[in-house]
């Protein structure tokens, strides 16, 4: 068999414009490559779901032990910017869905032009995030500029949360709340960075005529990356803009 | 057809200077960049041994220290670093690695009839997580060293004014390199068996490293999220786990249990499996128990995730909590037996070979038996009050991390050794080695248990008088299963130079790993293995191969 290398596995491209795919010297099969990888790629997507799984489980922790800091804090997100930003992503969602689908039946334009709308969801979605991070910072709510300053431990004070128009005051531990959707929110907007790099990678592929019909598997795992992030938001979203 | 599979001629005729793993390709690229499973397999060897050199020259450091009640070496600073390091070194850097990362690499796909782990660039990234994590521990060190213990307790580890969000981190990163080897292990025994090698055909080490996976995959994240926030704690004041700032520390606590508790198995179960082998192949029986073995795996693998609260019996939990966590605690036991039971009734009226790996395997089961039956013991919550934080504590998990593990670990690397590298070590030092480590080990950690019972409380760099006859015996004993290890490191390493020639199949095994040509070739076999019959089916022994010594 193949234990000289010499032999192996080509996946036809469909085209001229396209790339054949040969198949990992160890796999016997294409499908078992794709079902490895595929197999593999959901098993780290799952450890993703743990790890945010730790934050929202201290979020739930916290919500419980300080119901009116998360209330009020909840008020000083602009849910109208956070449920613009959660159309973006939904509408990336269908857009990368479609770039996969394009990929899929070889339509290389097709790809490039979903992916890149995709791309696009993630540049709005990150300059909205921007701007609120912005307005947490004018009033003192999440001070970026003091943030790795050390606690000061004469004045019992937290340096970089200062709510400077008194919105929290009187709600204990007021900056728990921003504390939490800093972290959230931080961690998903990297996913979110990685997710857009990941697609530009996939559409210098799909450039290259490396995905057809005949071999897609990166394409469909980034995309099931991107819809994972979208998920993640869809919780965030509620939990954090709409405190119950 | 009664035969494994087809390579079987080759063992009878070994082509003279064909090429193996180990010498097809050369020089510091064809390793540092290689995408072998078995040549990653030995640069985790090389790795975790130099962790584990330097963890066990830590507990020496500590236990030289405790040679006298007010402390021989250090000032209580200095101490607290010591052991920290000793625990993070031996827990993060070596345990959890060591099994699945040296000899699972190296075996897994062999045993699979496989050409490599289904994912072998992303085996690579392993490695190298594991050795960024291991250089950033060390930096960690260089930048003022860290004295949390390796738990990293909250609010202690917020408020220390050394080097945790270095350590931190590189736990996170230690963290993935995990759960990546478990997720391509999965991959790889869910899609890269050989025609005919059924789920109940698997070899148990299989079985083992394949429920260690499972956990890997699902608990490591919990950590990784955990050190993190840790970081942040210290980066920018978040405030969950800081008291001053309205966060709690026993959630810090769940957390950090939540996956060091199904970490005992990540690091224990990979040693069952290797026990579960060599019971099979030193005494020439078929495992007693076959399938009940490999569903206590699975069983271990599931309750592990339940019983995370009997690290906090004194934290503060409710009292139904309390109640929950230790009954289920004693669930554990079950499975476990199960395995210690088994094996015994392997090795009964077996054709038993008294050869090095076996003599580690039988100082596995004994001292095994002790941690295990110990950790029922602190799994009763009336009891665990007392000896919560005692020696009591450190000699059972001793008797499992250190015991057990390491032990079996011994075990499967002079198992396997004759395959890697084709030489055999002398087997005289190995067995006398084997001797002075399991007295030393007993004789280190017996006396801790005495008076840990007696109240001696752990971490700490002082003690009163009363207990030093047991701090001097422990020292000695340590010492003593130092220079046990010493000896052993150097056989192995000298037979690398002028051992004499294994055989194609030293041991006569029957798993696939043991049906190619030993060492093996880059890509594993020369036909692609069927299996045809049961596993450790001994009356397909092929007895040439036993004779025949490698080319
Ligand atoms: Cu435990």
């Amino acid at each position: 068999m193949s234990h000289d290398g010499h032999h192996s596995v080509v996946i036809p491209a469909p085209g001229p414009e396209f790339v054949p795919h040969t198949v990992a010297h160890h796999f016997d099969t294409p499908v078992q490559e794709f079902q490895s990888m595929k197999l593999g790629f959901w098993l780290f997507l799952a450890t993703e779901i743990l790890l945010f799984g730790g934050l929202f489980a201290a979020y739930f922790y916290f919500h419980e032990s300080y119901p009116e800091t998360f209330r009020l804090g909840g008020h000083q997100l602009d849910w109208k910017l956070g449920a613009l930003n959660t159309s973006v992503l939904l509408l990336s969602s269908w857009t990368m869905a479609m770039g996969v689908r394009s990929s899929q039946t070889s339509q290389k334009q097709k790809t490039l032009f979903f992916c890149g709308l995709t791309v696009l969801g993630a540049v709005i979605f990150m300059v909205i995030k921007f701007f609120e991070y912005r307005a947490k910072n004018e009033h003192g709510l999440i001070v970026f500029s003091e943030l790795f300053h050390p606690y000061d431990l004469t004045t019992n004070s937290l340096p970089w949360f200062k709510d400077y128009d008194g919105v929290m005051a009187g709600v204990p531990h007021p900056h728990l709340f921003f504390a939490i959707y800093l972290t959230m929110t931080a961690i998903h907007g990297l996913h979110v960075v990685i997710g857009a790099g990941l697609i530009l990678w996939i559409m210098k592929g799909t450039a290259k005529g490396r995905f057809h019909a005949g071999y897609y598997l990166p394409v469909d795992l980034v995309g099931l990356y991107w819809h994972l992030v979208d998920l993640i938001w869809i919780f965030l979203f509620p939990l954090l803009y709409l405190v119950p | 057809m009664t035969t494994n599979v087809p390579v079987i001629d080759s063992h009878a005729a070994p082509v003279a200077g064909r090429k193996n793993f180990l010498n097809c390709s050369s020089g510091f690229l064809s390793w540092a960049g290689t995408l072998d499973h078995k040549r990653i397999g030995i640069m985790y060897l090389v790795g975790v041994s130099l962790a584990f050199l330097a963890g066990g020259l830590f507990a020496l450091l500590v236990r030289l220290h405790l040679w006298k009640p007010d402390g021989m070496l250090f000032d209580n600073v200095q101490y607290n670093q010591i052991f920290t390091l000793h625990g993070a070194f031996m827990v993060f850097i070596f345990v959890i690695p060591a099994i699945p990362g040296s000899l699972g690499n190296m075996v897994l796909p062999l045993m699979l009839g496989a050409k490599d782990v289904a994912l072998p660039r992303l085996n690579l990234l392993s490695f190298y997580l594991w050795l960024a994590g291991a250089l950033m521990a060390t930096l960690a060190i260089v930048l003022g060293g860290f004295d949390t213990g390796w738990t990293f307790y909250a609010p202690y580890s917020l408020y220390t004014d050394q080097a945790v969000v270095t350590i931190g981190l590189a736990v996170f990163v230690l963290g993935f390199s995990s759960i990546f080897t478990g997720l391509n292990f999965i991959v790889t025994v869910h899609k890269l068996r050989a025609p005919g090698l059924t789920w109940f055909r698997m070899p148990l080490f299989v079985w083992a490293i394949y429920a260690t996976a499972i956990l890997q995959v699902l608990a490591t994240p919990v950590l990784g999220i955990t050190v993190l926030l840790v970081a942040f704690e210290r980066l920018y004041h978040i405030g969950i786990f800081d008291p001053r700032l309205g966060g709690d520390p026993v959630l810090f606590e769940h957390f950090f249990w939540f996956y060091s508790h199904p970490a005992v198995y990540i690091m224990v179960l990979p040693a069952f499996g290797i026990v579960s082998e060599l019971v099979s192949v030193h005494s020439r029986k078929p495992l007693f128990g076959y399938k009940l073995i490999a569903f206590s795996s699975l069983a271990i693998a599931i309750i592990s995730f339940l019983v995370w609260g009997h690290h906090m019996f004194t934290s503060g939990q409710s009292t139904y909590a309390l109640f929950a966590f230790s009954f289920l605690t004693f669930f554990v036991a079950i499975p476990t037996a199960i395995k210690e039971f088994s094996w015994v009734a392997t090795i009964w009226k077996g054709s038993i070979a008294l050869n090095a790996p076996m003599l580690y395997t039988l100082a596995f089961l004994i001292i095994f038996a002790i941690g295990g039956l110990t950790g029922v013991i602190l799994g009763a919550l009336n009891v665990d009050i007392h000896l919560h934080d005692t020696y009591f504590v450190v000699a059972h998990f001793h008797y499992v991390m250190m015991g057990s593990i390491a032990l079996a670990f011994f075990a499967g690397l002079h198992h396997w050794w004759p395959k890697m590298f084709g030489v055999m070590y002398n087997e005289t030092l190995a067995k006398i080695a084997c001797g002075i480590i399991f007295v030393g080990f007993n004789t280190t950690f017996i006396p801790q248990f005495i008076m840990g019972s007696r109240g001696m409380p752990r971490r700490y760099a002082t003690y009163v008088p009363d207990y030093m006859g047991f701090h001097q015996a422990s020292t000695i004993g340590a010492m003593v299963l130092g220079a046990g290890v010493a000896l052993m490191v150097f056989y192995l390493v000298a037979s690398l130079f002028q051992g004499k020639k294994a055989m194609q199949n030293q041991w006569g095994g029957v798993t696939l790993d043991w049906l190619t040509p030993t060492p093996p070739p880059l890509e594993n076999f020369d036909e692609a293995p069927v299996v045809t019959t049961e596993v450790y089916d001994y009356s397909t022994l092929d007895y040439k191969a036993m004779q025949t010594p490698v080319a």
